[in-house]
């Protein structure tokens, strides 16, 4: 039995401010580090749980579409406005496409531009509502206008005349269509929370040292939101799928490309229901609703976590 | 009454930036918006007076005269409610076309949002009251699955399900054809069944948010000391969940009123393309299908419009709720 009398040894520069998290925690970059840490919170909580297993199947449906799917999405061999059968399990489209093949790629694009424009928007979010917060006066009263003049304004139908005039027609004109109005939701209760923690006694002491505005906003008041920027990128997301699928089903994203949305317009353009194809219409609007749900019940786990009034026991 | 000061400000200032926004939106666009509008009324064999040339530009943006003299020119003209001609609908102004299709979305969006608003309000109180009971999940588990199906897509499965196959609904549009809309009963009847569908795809998918908001108030609310006071003193529990709790958790419910109405509108946009519903929302996928920019910018700034206002009079609302404010 040896009693330590020796100090520890010193920790590497820059690792004192956190507290180290895992055994290879030195190794994965701060962002990483973060997201680890939020997803094992969440894992904790039955509802984000079921949330983040439906997720994360998704992402593997994804990954590995190419060996799950039977078919080709797009060649169009088959006979055409066929009902389900054992070759065609969702049946075919008018152009005679494999449409269970088509819901599997599709899987593809909704996971993109709901995760990328979720994450676009809550970058967007966070930024604004933490300088708002912390900087009380004109710069404050500026930022609130816009985000509540984001707020007002309704999203689908401003998101709409966007992709109308954008003719690039690119997921990612969507993409970034999608994360340019949906922000603003975040950015108010980041900014709320914000400044509320602007008068705390370690944020004084942050300035006291002499630390300069962005390493007190990112690294001394952000780390205390870590459950509203997940709450607000879950929303973000949500709204993203949402939103996409509406674009493609008007018509205004890219028709080549296959997407839970395009599915759905070529069925509406194809009159697939008056032909009793309601596979075609069901199955990716099915797809759609459970994605979104699973983003919901992730926000749960991050609401009951977070308020302990609302945890269940 | 700094509270009313500041919101009239502040519906100012929002209405001006909606305005200047609605401005400079199809000038910063890639490509002419005007030269794609004006080719494709000429395609159509639409002839446009100089009048009418001169209103797209003013609304689209203009080859000639400074960016002040056209912002002039563009307030000028919404003053007069004049936006020009449009594609879809040739044979009047644009302003027509819209005043035609209004009314069918106020009554259409405003019923649906005080049918949700109510039906979702309670089911949070009972859901926040019996809280962690069976009742409680089996309301929120619904909620968030009904809030999840895209709203265009419930209406479509509403029109193939009851309308197509039972044949309990009408199929499409927001009267039977061949009839003149009047204020006679039976008119407002044959309305009436034409617009079950489409208000029930937008109510249920907009319930879940009044259900969370208020089961959320409702359990933060049961917390307070008055709520335990209240239960202490031997209360009825009917009087306790609704005249101490529920009624002090309504609050930040109102003031989610206005946000929640973008939503509706926003769905109504596609349920109404859906059924071919005679108002704005199939007004604007009309317009987006024929790349009809001097409709849809008009559509954009009555949508939006209409959304402020809406906005500011709950906020008026909001000073008779909540003496807090009036002081």
């Amino acid at each position: 039995m040896t009693i330590v009398t020796t100090a520890p040894p010193p920790a590497a520069p820059g690792a004192g401010a956190e507290v180290p998290f895992g055994p290879s925690s030195d190794a994965i970059p701060g962002p990483l580090r973060f997201v680890a840490r939020a997803l094992r919170t969440l894992w904790s909580n039955r509802k984000a749980r079921v949330g983040l297993v439906i997720i994360g199947v998704d992402i593997l449906i994804a990954v590995f579409a190419p060996l799950i799917a039977p078919h080709s999405p797009t060649a169009t061999t088959f006979t055409p406005y066929r009902g389900p059968s054992a070759a065609n399990w969702f049946g075919t489209t008018g152009n005679g496409q494999d449409v269970f093949s088509q819901m599997i790629y599709g899987s593809r694009v909704s996971l993109l531009v709901g995760l990328g424009a979720g994450a676009l928007a809550t970058l967007v979010a966070v930024s604004i509502g933490l300088v708002a917060g912390y900087r009380p006066g004109p710069i404050d009263e500026g930022l609130s206008f816009i985000t509540n003049l984001a707020l007002v304004i309704p999203g689908l139908p401003l998101m709409i005349i966007l992709a109308a005039y954008l003719q690039g027609r690119s997921v990612f004109t969507i993409l970034l269509v999608v994360a340019f109005t949906s922000w603003a939701t975040g950015a108010r209760v980041i900014r709320s929370q914000a400044s509320t923690l602007r008068n705390r006694d370690f944020v004084t002491l942050a300035v006291f040292s002499g630390e300069r505005l962005f390493r007190i906003v990112f690294r001394e008041i952000l780390p205390n939101m870590t459950s509203l920027v997940t709450a607000s990128f879950f929303g973000a997301a949500t709204a993203a799928i949402m939103a996409e699928a509406s674009l493609e089903f008007l018509g205004l994203g890219n028709p080549s490309t296959v997407s839970w949305g395009t599915i759905l317009y070529y069925a509406q353009q194809q009159n697939a229901l008056l032909t009793g194809q309601w596979v075609l219409v069901f199955a990716p609007g099915l797809a759609i609703a459970l994605l979104a749900v699973s983003f919901t019940l992730v926000n749960f786990g991050v609401d009951a976590l977070s308020n302990p009034r609302l945890r269940e026991k | 009454m700094r509270y009313l000061r500041r919101k009239v400000l502040l519906f100012i200032a929002t209405l001006w930036a909606a305005l200047t926004l609605n401005f400079a939106l199809p000038r910063l666009m890639p490509g002419s918006p005007v030269d794609a509008a004006l080719a494709k009324l000429a395609s159509a064999g639409v002839p446009v007076t100089n009048a009418e040339r001169h209103a797209i530009e003013i609304q689209l943006g203009s080859p000639h005269g400074s960016v002040f003299t056209q912002y002039w020119d563009y307030l000028t003209n919404l003053l007069h409610f004049n936006f020009g001609t449009s594609y879809s609908f040739p044979t009047e102004t644009v302003a027509q076309t819209i005043g035609k299709a209004l009314p069918w979305t106020l009554v259409l969006v405003g019923s649906t949002t005080i049918f949700a608003f109510i039906i979702g309000t309670l089911l949070g109180v009972y859901a926040g009251w019996r809280r962690g009971t069976v009742a409680d999940s089996s309301i929120t588990v619904g909620a968030t699955f009904l809030a999840a199906f895209p709203p265009f897509w419930l209406g479509l499965l509403a029109i193939y399900w009851l309308s197509f196959t039972l044949g309990w609904f009408p199929l499409k549009g927001g009267y039977s054809a061949g009839v003149t809309p009047n204020l006679s009963l039976s008119f407002l009847g044959d309305a009436f069944t034409h617009s079950v569908l489409p208000a029930l795809a937008l109510a249920i998918t907009s319930l879940s948010g009044w259900v969370f908001g208020m089961r959320n108030n409702m359990i933060n609310t049961l917390g307070e000391d008055y709520v335990t006071f209240a239960e202490a003193n031997g209360l009825r529990t009917r009087t306790v969940a609704l005249l101490y709790a529920a009624r002090n958790a309504l609050l930040p419910n109102v003031t989610a009123f206005g946000l929640s109405l973008g939503a509706i509108v926003g769905g109504s946009v596609l349920v109404e393309g859906v059924f071919s519903y005679p108002g704005l929302g199939n007004l604007l996928y009309i317009a987006v299908s024929n790349h009809d920019f001097p409709l849809m910018q008009a559509l954009f700034l009555v949508i939006t419009l209409s959304m402020l206002l809406a906005i500011f009079v709950v906020d008026l609302l909001y000073v008779r709720l909540d003496p807090r404010v009036r002081q």
